[in-house]
C-alpha cells in the first residue's frame, strides 16, 4: 500500500539554530507520530537526518538561516510535518 | 574544526571518581578549570548551570554516552574535556543505560556557529560504534588523545 509523504520546506529562524534542545524537542514531537520522518538541510553544507534520531539531527549543525525541509512518510504523514514545522516556526519557545 | 581544536588534553580524566552525576560535572569543570580553560572561582556556577541544564533535558543521548555542555559568561573560549567511568554514571539517559564515556563541552555566550560545529563533530565520532567502543576501553589520558588524533585524522 501506497503511503502519503508530505513535505514543508523551512527556515531555522532562532538564533541558537537547532541545538542539542530543540533538537531533542523536535525527536520528541516526531516520535508521537507513525510517519518516518526525514530532515534535509540545504545549503552550502547540505545533510540529512532521521527525525527520530537526536544525533543524528544534532549532526546537522544548522544554524539560523538555513533552509531545510521536513519529510514524511506515513499514515499521519499530514499531521506529523505540520506539527514539526510549527516547532521550527515559534523558534522552538526560544527568545522574542 | 577538530576534536582537538577544543578538547583540553590535560583535563582529560580517564578514570573519574564520583558515581553520582553532579560530582563528575564537578570533576570535570574543576579539571577545565586547574587546565587553565576557565577562572577557578567559576567553577561552582559553572557546575550549577551544566546541572540546570541536565535538569531540563538529559544530554545522556543514549549508548552509554552524554555530551553535558552550556554556554557561559565565565567562558571565554570553547572548551572541553572527556571523562571515563568504568562503573557507569546514572544520567537519567534517554535510553536509561548508564553512561560510561561522558564529552563536556563549555562555550562562551554569543556564538552559536561555533557551538553547533562543536557539537557537530562530537557526535559525528559518537555516532561510530568504533570510537565509542575505543573511548570506553581508554584507560589513559595517553590512550584517549591518540584516540582524538585519530578521529581528527580520519574521515
Amino acid at each position: 500500500m501506497l503511503m502519503p509523504t508530505t513535505s514543508k520546506d523551512i527556515v531555522v529562524s532562532n538564533k541558537l539554530g537547532l541545538h542539542a534542545r530543540p533538537a531533542m524537542q523536535f525527536v520528541d514531537v516526531a516520535n508521537q507520530f507513525k510517519s518516518d520522518i526525514k530532515v534535509l538541510k540545504f545549503g552550502e553544507e547540505p545533510g540529512e537526518a532521521d527525525g527520530k534520531s537526536v544525533m543524528q539531527m544534532i549532526i546537522l549543525a544548522a544554524t539560523e538561516g538555513t533552509p531545510m525541509r521536513i519529510e514524511a512518510d506515513g499514515e499521519d504523514a499530514d499531521q506529523a510535518v505540520a506539527k514539526l514545522a510549527e516547532l521550527f516556526q515559534s523558534k522552538f519557545g526560544e527568545e522574542d | 574544526m577538530k576534536l582537538k581544536d577544543f578538547i583540553v588534553a590535560d583535563a582529560i580524566i580517564p578514570e573519574l571518581q564520583g558515581s553520582e552525576r553532579d560530582d563528575v560535572l564537578r570533576e570535570l569543570v574543576t579539571a577545565l578549570a586547574l587546565a587553565g580553560a576557565l577562572p577557578r572561582e567559576s567553577v561552582d556556577e559553572v557546575v550549577a548551570a551544566l546541572i540546570k541544564r541536565e535538569q531540563n533535558g538529559s544530554t545522556g543521548f543514549g549508548k552509554g554516552v552524554a555530551v553535558p555542555h552550556v554556554k557561559h559568561a565565565a567562558v571565554k573560549k570553547m572548551s572541553g574535556t572527556i571523562g571515563r567511568s568504568t562503573g557507569g554514571i546514572d544520567f537519567a539517559a534517554l535510553d536509561h543505560q548508564p553512561v560510561y564515556s561522558i564529552v563536556l563541552l563549555l562555550s562562551p555566550e554569543a556564538q552559536p556557529q561555533q557551538h553547533l560545529q562543536a557539537m557537530n563533530i562530537v557526535f559525528s565520532n559518537l555516532q561510530k560504534d568504533m570510537f565509542r567502543r575505543f573511548l570506553r576501553q581508554s584507560a589513559t589520558k595517553q590512550a584517549i588523545v591518540e584516540l582524538l588524533d585519530e578521529a581528527d585524522a580520519g574521515k
